[in-house]
């Protein structure tokens, strides 16, 4: 019982790694039709940050988690209005393209400077040890990374259902047009929105610091199954993205525990449900249906 | 017609999708002069160029024809076509090292496997469209990798398949010059079959499945099925591409599976001009050259430059080189009508 309690914890967490990233391409995508490819290098980028910052200039974990996001997130909004805003009138397959182009530029600029080996980056001293939950205990910083991701989804969804940001978002993501009639500047919101999204990549590459490996390579294969997760979920719903990372996230966790004997089990589920996705909902379980094609 | 999840805007409805170049329909003696320089320089090449450089540019001349199949004249881009050269250079090289086949056939051996593995992967991919499908084969791909990856008691895993032999009846294939010729029949039996299939009434369809699915699909054509036809077919030529690439290096390992590799694809169609057909070749020989190059004058982050070419590409040069050549000579010969 303990160790189910263990298997779907760590499961919970890896998916709130998926559910962050998901979020971040989910919103992109609704406003820009973009499906960054990025996404990943900026999620890399932000785990590098906050260990360059912390070996390099001292900075701790608590202004990493401030500082990246927020440097990212210009960074990411300067890129749009660079390049990206310039293909979004075109087939979304162009944008993909460029980011694609972008991620190995971003990943051979660290490898150049940093090499490929993976550097280690120290847990913040208020967030070692463990939380005793009376029959188990977790480790804090995982339980931190579980509340801040549930917190931070709750928030992204309370600013989209709740406020007037929100509501321009959700319309101009489902009909841009419609919005646009009713004398509503979509096109400003755009930036921000990309900025957002590129923000979340790298706070979730913050977060990822202290327990994963951070190297330059951290990102692409992860952005991969992220993908998956999002054709499960519906890109065109962001509810359906952050569930369906959680839920990948758990399935992977069960499948490495109870099905140790097949380590291809937890790299290669999450393609197997997505091709049972693709058999049953093809449009993704929460997402509209597709006009025929 | 329901608002779709796939379609971008409405606004992108009335142009054609992906801003796909239709095929420039030049005068009979400008293609067969094309066509006779075309056969020149591929026999010239190994003269020019490295021998080795050269293999390398004919097999992701067919890699790149194999995409551009999908990407140009479906309306497809798949981003996991690693999977089928990457597949089928592992059943050659394995097929080769262990039943000794002549490397023709061992070729083919792959290509088949290459071929057999795109029914499943392309009948779930062409349930979807647009950027998901290129998002669902990317994930396949990976998958493929991974599995790879694991199953080390048949690929070596990152050791990679050691000593695919050159076997051919005996003949000394060691030199690479040698090799190239040997190839050369085999690659452009590859290309031919790409400009039959693509000039063949099942070619004219997939071209109006791309322009317009819902039309075709009225007019009665099973849209699914033509797809996935064209998405093995598609499969088996890059799996051809694979296979030689596997007896060229004598050598396979991960990367043939990487999805850098399906990227690359990509990208090498795009610069040579989409939908084209033999620009995918063009840009086959400046992406294999231009990494050579690099690689031998010691440059390490060769995927900045790739990278590079990847995004200056895509904002300035769309239309790629055949694409542009095309354009300019069709506004030309407009002029002078």
């Amino acid at each position: 019982m303990s160790g189910f309690a263990q298997n779907t914890f760590n499961g919970l967490v890896s998916g709130a790694f998926y559910a962050l990233l998901a979020l971040g391409l989910a919103v992109i995508f609704g406003m820009l039709r973009v499906v960054n490819f990025a996404h990943g290098a900026f999620y890399m980028l932000g785990a590098f940050g906050a260990y360059v910052l912390l070996s390099e200039a001292g900075v701790p974990f608590w202004a990493a988690l401030v500082i990246m996001p927020v440097g990212l997130g210009l960074l990411g909004m300067a890129l749009e209005r660079a390049v990206i805003h310039r293909l979004t009138k075109l087939d979304p397959l162009y944008n993909f393209l460029l980011t694609f182009g972008l991620t190995l530029i971003l990943q051979d600029l660290v490898k150049l400077r940093y090499g490929v080996q993976s550097s280690p980056y120290e847990t913040p001293s208020l967030l070692s040890g463990s939380v005793d939950f009376g029959l188990f205990d977790f480790p804090t910083y995982r339980v931190f990374i579980l509340g801040f991701a549930v917190l931070l989804c709750v928030a992204v969804w309370w600013v989209l259902t709740r406020t007037r940001i929100g509501m321009v978002v959700r319309a101009a993501t489902e009909r841009p047009d419609l919005t646009r009639a009713f004398g509503i500047d979509v096109g400003r919101w755009v930036t921000p929105v990309f900025g957002f999204g590129i923000g979340l990549a790298g706070l979730a590459g913050v977060l990822a610091a202290p327990m994963r490996a951070v190297n330059p390579l951290m990102g692409a294969d992860l952005i991969i199954v992220v993908f998956a997760v999002v054709v499960i979920g519906g890109l065109g719903s962001i509810f359906g993205s952050v569930a369906a990372g959680f839920g990948i996230g758990l399935v992977q966790a069960w499948g490495e525990a109870y099905l140790s004997n097949f380590p291809l089990v937890s790299q290669t589920i999450v393609f197997v449900v997505m091709a049972g996705v693709l058999l049953w909902r093809p449009a993704g379980l929460f997402g509209r249906e597709e006009a025929p094609a | 017609m329901t608002n779709t999840v796939d379609t971008p805007t409405d606004a992108s409805r009335s142009t054609p999708p992906s801003g796909l170049i239709a095929v420039a329909r030049a005068p009979g003696w400008v293609r067969y002069a094309l066509l006779a320089v075309g056969l020149a320089v591929a026999a010239w090449l190994p003269n020019g160029l490295y021998p080795a450089v050269a293999v390398d540019i004919l097999c992701w001349a067919l890699f790149a024809v194999a995409v551009d199949l999908l990407l140009g004249f479906t309306g497809l881009m798949s981003f996991g076509h690693a999977a089928f050269w990457g597949t089928s250079a592992y059943v050659t090289g394995l097929v080769a090292i262990h039943a000794g086949l002549p490397f023709p056939l061992a070729v083919l051996a792959g290509a088949l496997a290459a071929a057999v593995l795109a029914v499943p992967i392309g009948y779930l991919a062409v349930k979807r469209t647009g950027i998901y499908f290129a998002m669902v084969t990317l994930a396949f791909a990976q998958m493929v990798y991974y599995v790879a990856n694991e199953w080390r008691s048949v690929t070596q895993g990152e050791n990679g398949l050691q000593g695919v032999p050159r076997e051919l009846f005996g003949v000394d294939l060691t030199d690479d010059y040698f090799f190239y010729y040997a190839i050369l029949p085999i690659v452009l039996l590859g290309l031919a079959a790409a400009w039959r299939i693509v000039h063949s009434p099942f070619g004219r369809v997939l071209v109006g499945i791309r322009d317009n699915p819902a039309r075709a699909r009225a007019l009665g054509y099973p849209v699914h099925r033509y797809k996935l036809t064209a998405f093995v077919l598609s499969g088996f030529i890059a799996g051809l591409g694979g296979g030689l690439f596997a007896v060229g290096h004598r050598f396979v390992s991960l990367d043939v599976l990487h999805w850098t590799t399906s990227g690359k694809a990509v990208i090498v169609v795009v610069l040579g001009g989409i939908g084209t057909l033999w620009g995918g070749v063009l840009g086959a020989a400046l992406v294999v050259r231009l990494e050579d190059w690099l690689s031998f004058s010691g440059f390490e982050a060769i995927g900045l430059v790739t990278g590079g070419i990847f995004v200056l590409v895509v904002v300035l040069f769309r239309r790629g080189i055949w694409g542009s050549v095309a354009a300019l000579a069709h506004r030309l010969a407009a002029r002078r009508r």
